[in-house]
């Protein structure tokens, strides 16, 4: 990580839900380009922490500062702007089950960034091009498989021209062996240099990609650092127990 | 048997003029219902409390008085109180709209709740608006699953439309009845009326039916599960 202005800062975050807090302060800066990786036991508040992060759920407390900009959460356009600039990818896809690959695309494009048709159509094809599906833009969500889904659902995400995308657990959905080619399409993100902070569970994604990594436990975060720092041989850290755990249940 | 055949067939043209102002009313009502039902769905769904009570007291008043009691009050009375010279089609149209907006609510309220809450997460995600995202992604689906229940809606509503003939609409029960008490043939008339209904329905019915399966979405089976 360098010095420069952090792309996204996000302090002292709070979400209490019925009297239950799930967020109980939560602080931590991405710089351009970086790849944090949230991992930790379920109802450690990482899906949280990520619909707060776009404001899909409102914090009650903390502050968020996007691009040098502190985010003024009581301002709908302000919102409306800061979720067109951080994209998300569900677990569940969460495709628009009445339009067609394409359109699930180009939806957004025009109606909100009120694009022309025919260059809306473009984009779209650009973008399956780039998640390998060109060819299945006239489908319908119940006609694609769930890797597909979920490469559609990321076309979609980045047709947006987000400056950041948040990932919740974008492979726990998927049949195992669906979840290779939606792996690769993330690698490929990263690899072109795409800023994320991603929820996960998969080895894989853990070690190869994140570049900071941050474990959940009860609303706080207990504890970070580099993959080298947390994963490394004979580290004795609580990431390197969860992943151990992680690894004997999956077999890997 | 030859006169009853003989009344129906003078009468038939002047039966079936009624069935347009039937036809015309019964359109205009469903129509004000889709558009009241949709705002008081959204409402019930999307609203402030404030907004909630007060579309749950207008659902509840036209759910709970019968149609009848409701052109009296309106025609007789509502409308002649605020000094408003509607005529029987503007009246029955008003009532009938509003009734059926209180049933079609319901339908598209649980229509609404029906769609998995995702979709409306994955467009504010993308930054829509809550209207923006209400009409693009919500309705489109909503009113198609809707179809089956709104044809259901519009047989209901025709049938109520015969009630028109008390405050004097020149409707296919009140036609009939003009003739019925001119020429003693009430059995053939209203056999002859029993029957204009029912083409009615079924006509509107099948339209509906095919309209249905017209904007069916690619992938799922006609009783909207995934193949």
């Amino acid at each position: 990580m360098t010095t420069r202005q952090p792309l996204l800062k996000v302090a002292a975050l709070r979400k209490t839900f019925d009297n239950n807090p799930i967020l109980k302060g939560v602080s931590f800066e991405l710089h351009k380009g970086g790849i944090i990786v949230l991992i930790g036991p379920s109802g450690g508040g990482k899906s949280t922490l990520l619909q707060c992060i776009n404001c899909l759920t409102i914090p009650d407390g903390g502050e968020i500062e996007f691009d040098r900009q502190r985010l003024d959460i009581h301002s709908r356009p302000a919102l409306y702007q800061h979720r067109q600039d951080v994209g998300m990818i569900f677990q569940e896809f969460n495709l628009f089950d009445h339009l067609s690959a394409r359109d699930n695309i180009t939806i957004a494009l025009r109606k909100i960034k009120k694009l022309p048709r025919r260059e809306a159509d473009e984009r779209a094809r650009l973008e399956l091009e780039q998640v390998g599906l060109a060819d299945k833009a006239e489908l319908y969500p119940a006609q694609l498989s769930g890797g597909q889904k979920q490469r559609v659902a990321i076309a979609r995400a980045l047709a947006m021209d987000p400056k950041v995308l948040l990932l919740d657990e974008p492979t726990s959905a998927l049949d195992p062996e669906l979840i290779g080619e939606v792996i690769n399409v993330i690698k490929e993100l990263a690899a072109k240099g795409m800023t994320m902070i991603m929820a996960t569970h998969q080895i894989s994604l853990i070690a190869t990609l994140a570049d900071h990594i941050l474990f959940m436990e009860d609303g706080r975060i207990a504890e970070q650092g580099s993959p080298a720092e947390l994963l490394g041989a004979g580290c004795a850290s609580k990431t390197q127990g969860f992943c151990d755990r992680l690894n004997q249940l999956s077999g890997e | 048997m030859s006169t009853s055949l003989a009344v129906i067939a003078d009468a038939l043209p002047y039966l079936l003029q009624g069935s347009l102002f039937t036809g015309a009313i019964v359109v205009s009502a469903m129509l004000v219902g889709l558009l009241v039902g949709i705002l008081a769905a959204v409402g019930m769904v999307y609203g402030n409390p404030v907004t909630r009570f007060l579309v749950g007291a207008y659902v509840w008043f036209f759910r709970g008085v019968p149609v009848l009691v409701l052109l009296f009050l309106f025609y007789f009375g509502l409308f002649a109180f605020l000094g408003l010279n509607f005529s029987a089609f503007t009246s029955v149209t008003i009532v009938l709209g509003l009734t059926t907006g209180a049933y079609q609510a319901n339908i598209f309220k649980g229509a609404i709740l029906s769609l998995p809450a995702g979709q409306f997460k994955a467009a504010s995600a993308l930054g829509m608006s809550n209207g923006q995202a209400i009409r693009s992604i919500v309705l489109p689906q909503i009113l198609r699953i809707s179809i089956p229940a709104w044809s259901n809606e519009y047989s209901i509503i025709l049938k109520d439309s015969a009630l028109a003939f008390v405050i004097g609409a020149p409707e296919i029960m009140a036609r009939t009845q003009f003739v019925a008490s001119r020429t003693y043939q009430h059995l053939a008339l209203y056999i002859a009326a029993g029957v204009i209904y029912f083409l009615l329905t079924w006509g509107g019915v099948l339209i509906l039916d095919k309209l249905h399966k017209y904007v069916r979405i690619p992938g799922y089976s006609h009783q909207g599960m995934n193949k």
